[in-house]
């Protein structure tokens, strides 16, 4: 177990590594170097730079150095202060922003996942207990509909009909009274208030696939002579189902939900767009139409890093779960 | 959809009576003769016609196909199929909702033909929004194959007729069918051209991947060691980060000033450098399971050459998985494209396609007022939908000797 958890952290690792240079090589995509912009953009709002400090930011960022001294000198920002550069934009370092929106962030991507798993293991189950009833059918039918709506039209139609039908305007996560308000109770609550409405709308788009892959599972499982047995020595029909082949079937299940992870992380960036949510998403756009690379590249980073963390705990997770896999 | 197992089995060897129901036209057979020649003509059939046979079965696939061929002749007749050009503008006609098609004419008797009401507009006294009420009195009857803007068909053929439209006799009105945008251009004819870009994309984008899979996959499955450890590594670290952010992160960086059509080429090719890990895994995993078939064997016994092998031997006993693998990856890019329009990252004004049309529904005001603007996702939906069922129907059929 312990060796299997190292091998995982190794390539965890260099996957991350792997991460920095594509996030590196986004903000040196766009032509010319961007202080020169920078400078563009301040003379424009009618701010006067001084010298000394283009050429200290020159410096800091090795400008005008080898393209290898610049990734050095930008990872190592990173690593020691958790320095990822400034905006271009607002001038603000990339940093403050990215601190400020990470955790919900992760609340909409984790609770997402939630509503995944919790609405595609039952409904997986009774598909395949259920094979060719209505329900399946209607289930299989309501699936491939969620796969086929792409996420922020989802979004605008549910807006669309809180609006119209219930008068209630749902974007964002928070009701104008506690956008500034610190944290309470009540504040928490109206978040769960709204935290739903991203949730289903991500969790559409992939309850379909891994409903599939359950059902399919336990298809294979049901008939496993094992469940003649259970079923042969008088134990109840749920007992039977819910005992031995879901557990089995999960398995498989686990390892689909670490590679659903990054579908995910982009569905919530394009469903927080929509909903205007104070997440990452929003702020990649605006980064991008913006060309502020720093920014843009910072958050790929950070969207992609989040992920590889995510997938390396479900694989731990599925190993505890799964020997066969530690020993593979 | 697994459901088509339950309707009726092909199977290769003709054993049992169950075999009739998979190819029988007629179900009451009953003269021994006539089983007889049915279980033979299963025996000698090609796996063509086993494919075949099984695809039929499954009733949702031949529909899906049927529904996208409709749609691919839509956009390659797009010129014939819209009434008006898509970009053009019309300051009297600024949203209009889509207008209903009625019989009953402006006398309120039965017409033969179809038609629409007039529109009288009104302003709003508090918001100043333009609103179009019906105006009972008029009714424009709607023609087919009128003579309307000149184009030329195909690019080949140049003509003047339009499935429909209202004719000369309209005079400056006109039809919206699926209603207007804010500057007055006509929704129909913008989702019937939108169709052209958002279809092709797709099988694009779903061309190059399979280049770069069928490349790199057979590579890796083919020779193994070294080569296939680098390339496998690659898939995994492509798989494990979120594409959508780096798609947009990609396409953001596309020179501003390329044209469309450059514009075009780069986004296919930023969906298919991320998209065909899938492609290139499958074919690996082919590759891998075929290499130590005795065919492989006995022609590189025949001292034939690799690339021989690869393209003559191996690649033909697996086309069929491809093909249907390639099905169910077109519905993915076709939603790439559409979300990285939506945010306004992909494709720009002027070219339509339909994610760059739902770029006008972005916000919900928009949605409330004219929710009309909606319809293109719906042509997306519809689309994904048929992909998705078709490309399971012929998931199934590939295998036509398992049940």
């Amino acid at each position: 177990m312990v060796k299997f958890i190292i091998r995982r952290l190794v390539t965890a690792a260099v996957t991350i590594w792997a991460i920095s240079v594509v996030s590196f090589v986004i903000i040196q995509l766009p032509p010319g170097d961007f202080l020169t912009s920078y400078e563009a953009n301040l003379r424009q709002m009618g701010e006067n730079v001084p010298e000394e400090q283009l050429e200290a930011m020159r410096e800091r960022y090795g400008l005008g150095e080898p393209i290898v001294t610049q990734y050095y000198k930008w990872v190592k920002a990173i690593l020691l202060h958790g320095d990822f550069g400034r905006s271009m934009e607002s001038g603000v370092p990339v940093s403050v922003l990215l601190w400020d929106r990470l955790p919900l962030t992760v609340l909409v991507g984790l609770s997402s996942i939630l509503f995944v798993w919790v609405v595609a293991i039952p409904i997986g189950v009774y598909s395949a207990t259920h094979q060719y009833s209505l329900m399946d059918h209607v289930f299989t039918f309501l699936g491939f509909l969620g796969l086929a709506i792409p996420n922020f039209l989802l979004a605008l139609v549910l807006m669309w009909v809180a609006w119209s039908e219930f008068g209630q305007s749902v974007g964002g996560l928070y009701s104008p009274e506690y956008k500034a308000a610190p944290w309470s109770m009540a504040k928490f609550l109206d978040l769960l208030s709204h935290l739903w409405i991203p949730m289903v709308i991500v969790g559409t788009s992939w309850t379909a696939g891994l409903i599939r892959t359950m059902r399919a599972n336990m298809l294979d499982e049901l008939n496993q002579p094992y469940v003649e047995t259970g079923r042969a020595k008088g134990l109840r029909e749920w007992r039977v189902v819910w005992k031995y082949p879901v557990r089995v079937a999960l398995n498989p299940f686990i390892s689909t939900v670490g590679y659903a992870l990054p579908q995910i992380v982009g569905g919530v960036v394009i469903t927080a767009v929509v909903l205007n949510l104070p997440t990452l998403g929003p702020l990649l756009v605006r980064a991008l139409l913006a060309q502020d690379m720093f920014m843009a590249g910072a958050i790929v980073m950070i969207l992609s890093v989040l992920t590889v963390i995510g997938t390396l705990i479900s694989d731990i997770l599925l190993a505890i779960l799964d020997p066969r896999i530690r020993l593979e | 959809m697994e459901t088509s197992n339950q309707q009726g089995h092909i199977s290769g060897v003709p054993l049992g009576p169950s075999v009739e129901s998979g190819i029988s036209r007629a179900p009451d057979v009953t003269r021994i003769d006539e089983l007889q020649e049915e279980y033979d003509s299963i025996a000698i059939a090609t796996p063509r016609q086993l494919m075949w046979w099984k695809f039929r079965k499954h009733r949702l696939a031949v529909f899906s196909a049927g529904v996208l061929v409709i749609f691919y002749l839509i956009a390659l007749f797009a010129d014939f199929v819209s009434p008006y050009d898509p970009n053009v503008f019309n300051a009297k006609y600024k949203y209009v909702p889509p207008q209903y098609v009625t019989f009953y004419n402006a006398k309120g008797d039965l017409s033969w033909r179809p038609g629409i009401r007039g529109l009288i507009r009104n302003r709003d006294p508090e918001t100043l929004r333009i609103t179009y009420e019906k105006d009972k009195s008029v009714w424009y009857p709607i023609k087919f194959f009128v003579k309307e803007r000149p184009y030329k068909l195909l690019g080949l053929i140049e003509t003047d007729i339009h499935l429909f439209g209202l004719g000369p006799e309209a005079e400056d009105f006109r039809v919206f069918i699926l209603g207007s945008d804010r500057l007055g251009r006509d929704m129909f004819s913008r989702v019937v051209y939108g169709a052209r870009i958002s279809l092709s994309i797709g099988l694009v984008a779903v061309f190059l991947s399979l280049t770069l899979g069928i490349v790199l996959g057979g590579v890796s499955g083919y020779y193994g060691g070294t080569i296939d450890n680098i390339i496998q590594r690659v898939i995994e670290f492509i798989r494990s980060v979120p594409g959508l952010p780096l798609w947009m992160a990609l396409s953001a960086a596309l020179p501003v000033y390329w044209s469309q059509e450059q514009r075009f080429f780069g986004i296919t090719v930023i969906l298919s450098i991320i998209g065909w890990t899938d492609l290139g895994r499958q074919v690996r995993g082919r590759f891998l399971s075929l290499r130590t078939e005795d065919f492989v064997l006995a022609a590189k016994l025949n001292g034939a050459r690799d690339l021989r092998i690869i393209l003559r031997h191996m690649v033909p006993s697996f086309t069929s998985h491809i093909i249907a693998s390639l099905t169910l990856s077109i519905p993915g890019i076709i939603l790439a494209e559409t979300g990285l329009s939506f945010l306004g990252l992909g494709l720009r004004q002027p070219a339509v396609s339909w994610g760059v049309l739902l770029q006008e529904a972005q916000n919900i005001q928009t949605v409330a007022l004219t929710p009309w603007l909606l319809l293109p996702g719906l042509a997306v939906v519809i689309t994904v939908l048929a992909f998705n069922f078709l490309g399971d129907g012929l998931r199934d059929a590939a295998d036509p000797f398992s049940h």
